[in-house]
């Protein structure tokens, strides 16, 4: 062993690599370690994750791409792809408002309990998502609190839309505000102090000053709760009813023709969500370095 | 304190801000959750005990909790193996795995459901060998678990792999120069230090996979007494208009679901980094 073949190596990533030529050094395991290591994480992830994902295309397209797209020319898939739009298009930005409302008031004001708030906004992701319908069945159901009541004014929300976006906000409830929350509180408030000195109201403070530096935070937030919104099943299928044409969302949909034996169809439909699941990979992926990146110059400006 | 009074008085908005929060989560989440509570206090000590504990509700605890803890074991395993290779090893394509780690994250229950059971069933890929080999997957307790390891793993893979990038080579190096070899450096420096980490993760995933839902109703059969885990019963109690009973489960759902929380906040609390992924 000579010189050169020592530390030099140690700190670079190359050395890591899994059947390198170079000696290896005390930090590393041998060559057959690492082939078991990568061999044991391919195979693992092929058995769990993409053989299941590539299954869903090859069975939505087992009778060909004429069964594939006729599974699409009918009502009840474009009513539930309405609906699916419209519980998502009402809860992301509810729940996108009240993302950046929480976290201006914790981010940039102190008070007492506000690890308690921090709390309690995340609650609903320790909730399952049965219970989180339910709890909107035993409030407007007709057995509900509330439930004699909306039904001698005609009001209903179980088993109608109300109910469904009410679920769905719920399920998605933290997302937008638990991205912001750390990137704010990371950043401080001595930029908009500035700003507010210098003269500008609150509304010019926050979308010129502070929505520029949390913007792919919120970004993040706002995609991871698309994917959620339109993906959610238990809580939704709770307060549905499953009255096809009128409370079926997407993954309802997929359910009932699951349910139906009719496979080519619920995978067909299915495909279209692992399309949209696969987009939202990409963008999180995107959006993450770029998040790394802002909570970097933070820390750097501090 | 005075810095908090100088801060109130420049920025604009507390109270507005402050007051939305607040109500905006009292109407959404906090009053629906008390219902719920509320609703199972009216059955009564006794009627609730018996809503919670017949033999039918004991056994979906007994398959819900077994299942989702060796589910949570395996992924404690093959999460730290794939957290560990992503971190340390260079192979073709990792970026693109490393990045499909989230698919269970943003894959709809409902569709990892129907994919999983296309493939394990007697007809699928994998379930057309496995069956001969006396295996049945699909509509058995090892379907439910393989549905409750796929919708965990992410969770111990993306708490490990900061916890593994920060990871002083120092203290490996020393270890080494100090005459350990590979293994004890690993089972006596590395293990202790991502210890919280990777408990963490096996919580997390504990937590999620004792309240799924959609991935595990497909693969599940949903036999009473069987392979009916607890969420699919609190649905059927309440399609049986039993909707007190279904509320006292969910309280005892909710009840283990917390606990966890609160151990995972303290473990954070040890390992000092809150975890940003999302459930």
């Amino acid at each position: 062993m000579n010189a050169s073949t020592l530390p030099t190596t140690l700190e670079s990533p190359e050395s890591w690599q899994v059947a390198g030529p170079q000696l290896r050094t005390a930090t590393e395991e041998s060559t057959w370690v690492r082939w078991l290591l990568v061999g044991s994480t391919l195979t693992f992830l092929t058995l769990v994750l993409f053989v299941p994902l590539a299954a869903i295309f090859a069975e939505a397209l087992r009778k060909g791409w004429a069964a594939y797209f006729a599974s699409f020319n009918n009502p009840n898939f474009w009513s539930a792809v309405k609906l699916s739009f419209l519980a998502t298009g009402i809860s992301v930005p509810a729940n996108l408002i009240f993302g950046v409302a929480a976290s201006w008031a914790i981010a940039k004001f102190d008070f007492r309990g506000k690890s308690l708030l921090i709390t309690l906004i995340d609650l609903p992701f320790a909730v399952s998502p049965v219970v989180s319908g339910l709890i909107y069945v035993l409030l407007f159901g007709m057995t509900g609190w509330l439930g004699p009541w909306l039904s001698s004014h005609n009001i209903q929300i179980i088993f109608a839309v109300p109910g469904i976006v009410l679920a769905t906000i719920f399920v998605t409830f933290p997302f937008v505000a638990r991205e912001l929350i750390p990137l704010m509180q990371e950043q401080g408030s001595e930029e908009e102090q500035a700003a507010v000195s210098l003269g500008a109201n609150g509304w010019q403070t926050f979308f010129r000053v502070t929505l520029p530096n949390v913007k792919w935070a919120l970004l993040y937030g706002v995609i991871l709760s698309t994917a959620r919104a339109m993906g959610e099943f238990g809580a939704v299928s709770v307060v549905s009813g499953h009255i096809r044409g009128k409370t079926n969302t997407l993954p309802l949909h997929i359910e009932v023709l699951y349910n139906e034996y009719n496979f080519v169809a619920a995978f067909a439909v299915a495909s279209l969500l692992t399309l949209l699941a696969l987009v939202t990979l990409v963008l999180k992926t995107t959006l993450e370095w770029r998040i790394q990146r802002d909570l970097e110059e933070a820390a750097k400006s501090e | 304190m005075s810095k908090n009074f100088a801060k109130r008085q420049v920025l604009p908005g507390f109270g507005i801000t402050m007051g939305y929060t607040v109500t905006y989560l009292s109407l959404i989440v906090l009053v629906p959750l008390a219902a719920l509570f509320l609703k199972s206090a009216g059955l009564g000590v006794a009627d609730f005990w018996k809503a919670v504990s017949s033999p039918r509700v004991v056994a979906s605890y007994k398959l819900t909790f077994g299942a989702s803890l060796v589910a949570a074991t395996i992924n404690a395993i093959f999460g730290f193996v794939v957290a560990w290779t992503l971190v340390r090893y260079k192979f073709p394509g990792k970026r693109i795995i490393d990045a499909m780690i989230d698919l269970p994250f943003a894959l709809p229950t409902a569709v990892s459901g129907i994919a999983l059971t296309a493939v394990y069933s007697s007809h699928g890929w994998f379930g057309q060998y496995l069956e001969p080999l006396g295996i049945k997957v699909a509509y058995t307790p090892i379907g439910i678990t393989l549905a409750l390891v796929f919708i965990g793993l992410p969770f111990v893979v993306r708490t490990l792999q900061p916890a593994l990038a920060d990871l002083e080579r120092e203290s490996e190096e020393a270890a080494a120069s100090l005459g350990a070899n590979r293994f004890q450096t690993f089972t006596r420096v590395i293990l202790p230090t991502i210890l919280p980490a990777l408990l963490t993760g096996f919580a997390l995933s504990l937590a999620r996979a004792i309240g799924e839902y959609g991935s595990v109703v497909f693969i599940s059969g949903n036999m009473p007494m069987r392979t009916e885990i607890t969420s699919l019963l609190i649905i059927s109690k309440l399609e049986q208009y039993d909707t007190a009973g279904a509320a006292a489960i969910s309280v005892v759902m909710l009840i283990a679901s917390f606990g966890l929380l609160l151990s995972i906040n303290l473990l954070q609390h040890l390992a000092g980094r809150r975890y940003q992924g999302a459930l």
